[in-house]
């Protein structure tokens, strides 16, 4: 039974000509590609009926709004009703607004302050988790839990946590002498305390990641390195570090990613406010097609963003690249 | 062209060796400074457990358990009763059965055409089949907030606004899902489904009677993820949905946020109810949940 190993060449078609024996970038020989398979009647129509049902839905709910949303970007149009073509206008609108550049500097912001610190915090729990510790299961089960939780619920218990006269925060705070602290009605702190909120959701998933990543190293290279007398910290360093760096890059490049997509959490705990001081790109987008009404201007923002996160894209296809060729 | 992460991910089998190797004594003892460590551990643990606890303790006190009055971790008294209340206060039955159709329908149908779909990507050839797999791989960048107005105008057009498909439908095709199934699929050995073929079975019974009993792994996992991924969906059903008795959970819980119109208690209790099915899921099947999301890079 194959496992759900990714260990076969995926997409790029592995680079088969006919006739010829062709390697692979894993170095076997193509199955599949050689002269035995051309005898074969090759069945035409099959693969068309098998992703028929996913690519009508991915035409309907996928393709045409996309398509769509770069034309009304090009577009002024009030909500749902017929547009007229003003050209580049409402990008033109876009980096002329002060409100765009807030919240691409927020976003930067709540990017820098979240994914650091969750591949960080997944990198030393993997590797603490790693070794055999007493209830080493239930304890990783703590920190992967958060995962589960909706982006509405985990807001809802952050605001409650965190309310300023009846939080538990606060309390906490008081009890020991530190001053109370306005946790979602100051704009700086709010920012804070909605980087805690998706942080704390996501260090399972950083952890995770990791813990796969840890697990494939070879431990006869640490104990090697053990024996040969270096210590807990010369081992990270030296091997455990440089081996998981692949992993570092790709996910830092997802964690990006998923920063420049978070919505839920914002828009419940905060709403992009107080002030503006929260209003991500997202949120901004969200806003400018709902509160205001101005789905050309939306559209505009949306097609920026879609383009940053596909030049993401590309950058980490290159390192999966770098990665396969490194292994 | 690959989207998501390819961090070596860990087959049972790989597992299986290791925790053979590892089971051999490899200074395993426990010194001082590991039982620090793992107290650390422990602690930060507790500290991630903390706002679900804080969920329920706040849910079962009177008032909410509300620190006005100085610190507490416990509550005084226990209410149970809240949870009657929540459900007589609110629509919070109707959201929870809604949630499970659009969840369980959403399953059933996204984790199928995802296999048909992945597996005519990892084993037949075709053209424009690189292109149409990176196409779709692509819909993954794009935040929903982008097309959340054409898609409405789809699905207005469609006539579902406010129905249980305008739910179901549109996050059925996922290509995360069929990306997963491909990579799985592609382990499959091309020769079965070869002497099938030379046998005339026709390429759907393969696919029926070869493929699909392979598949259980793979079927697992895409279950696991959908079902959490579609329970936990929020932005597209709000603005999809729009009466009350309509909502999934989540939606429902948002329309509560907003302190003043509902005490904490009542409003931690329906927090509780919404995440009582994905917790039990997780509980259940972490082994498959945690290597879903190691594997699919996505959470």
């Amino acid at each position: 039974m194959p496992s759900l190993d990714a260990t076969a060449p995926s997409g790029g078609g592995a680079g088969i000509v006919q006739g010829q024996s062709v390697k692979t970038r894993s170095g076997a020989l193509s199955r599949g590609g050689g002269p035995r398979m051309r005898r074969r009647r090759v069945p035409l129509l099959a693969p068309w009926a098998f992703i028929t049902p996913s690519l009508l839905l991915f035409a309907v709910f996928a393709f045409a709004p996309i398509a769509v949303a770069v034309v009304l970007s090009f577009q002024d149009v009030q909500l749902f009703g017929g547009g007229t073509f003003v050209g580049l206008d409402n990008y033109q609108a876009m980096l002329t607004k002060p409100l765009f550049w807030t919240s691409v500097k927020n976003t930067v912001v709540f990017t820098l302050g979240t994914v650091p610190t969750s591949a960080g915090l997944g990198l030393l729990l993997a590797i603490l988790l790693n070794r055999k510790l007493p209830g080493r299961g239930v304890i990783r089960s703590l920190y992967f839990l958060p995962m589960v939780v909706s982006g509405v619920a985990v807001s809802l218990v952050m605001v409650w946590i965190f309310n300023e006269d009846n939080g538990i925060v606060n309390a906490f705070l008081q009890a020991i002498g530190a001053p109370r602290v306005s946790w979602l009605s100051s704009p700086h702190w709010a920012m804070v305390t909605v980087v805690i909120a998706v942080v704390w959701g996501r260090i399972g998933f950083c952890m995770v990641t990791y813990l796969a990543a840890v697990q494939s190293i070879n431990p006869a290279l640490l104990e090697a390195a053990e024996i040969d007398g270096a210590g807990p910290w010369r081992r990270f360093t030296s091997i455990i570090w440089p081996l998981l760096s692949p992993t570092t890059y790709l996910l830092i490049v997802l964690n990006i990613v998923f920063s420049l997509q978070a919505f839920d959490i914002i828009y419940v705990m905060t709403g992009g406010g107080p002030g503006f001081s929260t209003t991500v790109l997202v949120q901004y987008i969200f806003r400018s097609a709902f509160t205001d009404g101005n789905m050309g201007y939306a559209s505009a923002i949306g097609v920026f963003l879609v383009a940053v996160l596909l030049a993401l894209t590309v950058v980490r296809n290159r390192l999966a690249r770098r990665t396969d060729d490194l292994s | 062209m690959t989207v998501l992460t390819r961090t070596r991910p860990v087959s049972v089998a790989d597992q299986k060796t290791r925790a053979k190797r590892r089971s051999k004594p490899r200074n395993e003892r426990m010194t001082v400074g590991r039982w620090f460590v793992w107290a650390l551990l422990l602690a930060g643990g507790l500290v991630m457990f903390f706002p679900v606890y804080w969920v329920f303790v706040t849910a079962i006190s009177p008032g909410g358990l509300a620190q006005s009055a100085g610190f507490s971790l416990w509550p005084r008294r226990i209410n149970l009763d809240i949870f009657a209340q929540a459900f007589r206060a609110q629509p919070v039955g109707t959201w929870m059965v809604n949630s499970l159709i659009i969840s369980v329908s959403s399953v059933l149908i996204s984790v199928f055409i995802s296999l048909l779909a992945g597996y005519a990507f990892a084993k037949y050839r075709f053209r424009g089949r690189d292109a149409l797999f990176g196409l779709m791989l692509m819909t993954i960048m794009v935040p929903i907030q982008v097309i959340v107005v054409p898609e409405f105008v789809i699905i207005s057009k469609l006539g579902l606004v406010n129905s249980n498909w305008s739910v179901i439908l549109p996050s059925a095709a996922q290509a995360i899902s069929i990306f997963m199934a491909k990579q799985f699929l592609t382990a499959i050995p091309d020769e079965l489904i070869e002497a099938a073929r030379v046998d005339g079975t026709s390429e759907l019974k393969i696919f029926l009677r070869i493929v699909l009993p392979m598949s259980g792994p793979l079927i697992a996992v895409l279950t696991i993820l959908t079902f959490v991924w579609r329970w936990n969906d929020f932005v597209w059903p709000l603005v999809a949905l729009q009466t009350a008795n309509k909502f999934t959970v989540s939606v429902g819980l948002n329309s509560l946020n907003g302190a003043y119109a509902h005490p904490w208690d009542q409003v931690m209790a329906v927090t509780l109810i919404s995440m009582v099915p994905v917790i039990i899921v997780f509980l259940i099947f972490q082994k498959q949940f945690v290597q879903g999301i190691a594997e699919s890079g996505l959470k």
